[in-house]
């Protein structure tokens, strides 16, 4: 199975292209320095060889924010991402291998919430929150409204192995639920939960990127969405300042390609019905 | 569902609820839409009230917002008159027989309790009263959104049947044809949909609208035309809608053509299509079955996707500043328009949720499995 992944061109290109965006975002500033309090020039500064990529609104260095936004934009993407996997995997798991009333109330929950818009829930959230909005929180509200969807779709697969013989074999010997679930259903699904951790890593980071752009981003820090935020609120564009927002816009592009295709790429391995 | 009147076939009077489940027993459409308005009732009433108490949960009131920014300049007594009129406006305080602000002892406005604001809330809301927006006091919230709601619905509708309807026939071409038809269609669909909204919206107004001037960039119509229907304002109009509508109809199209390529593909491996072909079936017939198959799950797609797709086109209404309900939210955020944010967003749920519902139907009508009443409720 991990040798179909590896001869995959697609799962190579996605994981490396986001292995690079890690590695950069984790190494660079140990590297060089990064300054993002500081102006060190005009606004809209073009780049030169002192500043990769000019100058924002405020003169302050572009390559540093970006760098900086890299950062939190993964750095919400894998707590947001990690959060709704969780709380999605556990209602899900639960819910399809337990059945019954409490799988019920689960189920209704989930759609109830699937169908509500996440980003009008987070709108809203973020707008009453006014102070207190850090990145963390962000990266918790988002784990916590997005997890919906993974819940239904591993609830689907945990159900399907709740009947088959090794699972029954295991409850006629008497194994209580816990050692069942993660002994006889939580590795049958691993490869799905991962691709489910994927897709959600991406989507929290386009839903911060999102709920930035629209003037509801942290406040403690510099994202991606941020950048993206304050280029189109003082007229980059009109400007005609692409290193403001095009270097940004690209890396958002290329993180979120990155785990599509890796997720494109492990689903036809693990599925050959669709090749 | 077995009644009573089955197992006495001997009763004349039937009992209001056996005769009711004998009717949707027979009628299974109408059991499935009866159903599903019933979940959607509920659905509703949830949405309806976080909408109401998520605004409520941060400590500032709108009034003390208001207060913060128009208080300054005022001396204390019109400050105070004005602080009375906004507390009334959004009640927040009880109201004694004559209309005024009860007060306790120490003068303070006596405040209403969540249940009763709750309740105002509803009744307001139902009567299409979403109350005044702050920023632009006193203009009704309702009138804003009237303003910003046809443009929305004219960028969003069209582009999401229209990408929808493009995505899927190239998601069935490609699978049904594979060879050179694939090896295009899926990778551009690949990129295509990987791509988020706005940054695609970026780059077009960046590339089109600023460096080489092809389109307008920005706004809705040309600044000295006003929205009317004239020839001049819909040319004016429809210079400006191509940006946009290309930004989100071609990520639209990607996410389809992906989806119903491997439904098709799936659907072609299925033992019923090769029964089919062994039995000599006509091929156009077998294709038929086929794509009626793969349709359905895609229909549910385009709901769920009516939700994700909002908030996507909101953002790029923000890049366009294109005059529609992102806007109004976008310029309600900055200000602190607590009305206007909760205005729009109760209606941007309601018309995702009626979107859902509706594609809900017409599986209804088109699932053969509901039609036969032997569909397990979804």
């Amino acid at each position: 199975m991990f040798r179909g992944l590896l001869r995959s061109p697609g799962f190579i290109l996605g994981v490396g292209l986001f292995a690079l965006t890690l590695v950069a975002a984790l190494l660079l500033p140990l590297l060089m320095p990064l300054n993002v309090e500081q102006r060190v020039g005009l606004a809209y500064t073009p780049p030169s060889r002192e500043h990769w990529l000019g100058t924002d609104h405020l003169g302050i260095d572009m390559w540093s924010l970006l760098v900086h936004g890299l950062r939190s934009s993964l750095y919400v993407g894998l707590l947001a991402g990690t959060v709704a996997t969780l709380v999605g995997t556990l209602i899900g798991v639960y819910g399809g291998y337990k059945g019954g009333l409490l799988d019920d109330i689960l189920t209704v929950a989930t759609n109830l919430f699937l169908v509500i818009p996440t980003l009008i829930v987070l709108i809203l959230l973020s707008s009453s929150l006014d102070e207190g909005r850090s990145l963390t929180l962000i990266a918790l509200l988002i784990g916590l409204t997005t997890w919906t969807w993974s819940a239904r779709a591993v609830r689907a697969q945990s159900s399907s192995l709740r009947h088959r013989d090794h699972v029954a074999l295991a409850r006629i010997n008497g194994y209580g639920t816990f050692h069942i679930v993660v002994l006889h259903i939580l590795p049958y699904l691993a490869s799905y939960i991962f691709m489910v951790f994927i897709l959600q890593t991406a989507s929290g980071i386009l839903t911060e990127a999102s709920i930035s752009m629209l003037g509801l981003g942290p406040y403690d820090s510099v994202s991606l969405g941020t950048i993206l935020n304050e280029a189109i609120r003082n007229e980059a564009l009109g400007d005609g300042a692409w290193w403001a927002f095009l270097p940004a816009t690209m890396l958002v592009t290329v993180i979120a390609f990155s785990l599509y295709i890796v997720n494109t790429a492990m689903e036809s391995v693990f599925n050959p019905r669709l090749r | 569902m077995t009644t009573g009147s089955q197992e006495q076939p001997g009763a004349v009077v039937l009992a209001p609820e056996a005769r009711s489940s004998r009717l949707l027993d027979s009628h299974p459409v109408l059991a499935h839409i009866l159903g599903r308005a019933g979940w959607y009732l509920i659905t509703f009433m949830v949405a309806v009230t976080i909408n109401f108490v998520l605004p409520r949960l941060g400590d500032s009131s709108p009034v003390d917002v208001i207060m913060a920014r128009a208080g300054a300049n005022l001396d204390a007594a019109t400050a105070r008159e004005q602080e009375a009129t906004y507390l009334k406006e959004f009640g927040l305080v009880q109201l004694d027989q004559q209309g005024d602000i009860r007060r306790d002892a120490a003068g303070k406005p006596v405040p209403t309790s969540l249940p009763v604001q709750f309740a105002r809330y509803l009744m307001l809301s139902a009567q299409g009263d979403l109350g005044t927006s702050i920023l632009q006091y006193p203009r009704r919230v309702s009138e804003i959104i009237a303003g910003a709601l046809p443009w929305t619905l004219a960028l969003q509708l069209p582009t999401i049947v229209f990408g929808w309807l493009v995505g899927n026939t190239l998601g069935a071409l490609a699978a049904y044809f594979r060879g050179v038809f694939d090896r295009v269609i899926y990778p551009a669909a690949l990129l295509t949909s990987a791509i988020p909204a706005f940054c695609l919206g970026i780059l077009l107004v960046y590339v089109f609208g600023i460096q080489l001037e092809w389109l307008p960039a920005v706004g809705g119509y040309d600044e000295g035309i006003l929205p009317s229907f004239s020839y001049a304002f819909l040319a004016s109009a429809s210079h400006y809608y191509l940006l946009p509508f290309v930004s989100i109809f071609v990520i639209i199209v990607g996410h389809q053509a992906i989806g119903m390529r491997s439904m098709c593909i799936y659907e072609l491996g299925t033992d019923y299509v090769r029964y089919a072909k062994l039995l000599g079936m006509q091929e156009r017939k077998i294709v038929r079955y086929m794509f009626r198959n793969a349709m359905l799950p895609q229909l549910t797609g385009l709901a769920l996707a009516l939700g994700g797709m909002v908030g996507g086109a909101l953002v790029a209404e923000m890049i366009f500043s294109y005059p529609g309900l992102g806007m109004a939210i976008l310029t309600a955020i900055q200000g602190n328009d607590y009305p206007v944010i909760t205005g729009c967003t109760l209606l941007v749920t309601v018309c995702v949720l009626c979107a859902n519902f509706g594609v809900d139907l017409l599986i209804g009508l088109l699932d053969p499995r509901v039609r036969s009443g032997r569909a397990a409720s979804r």
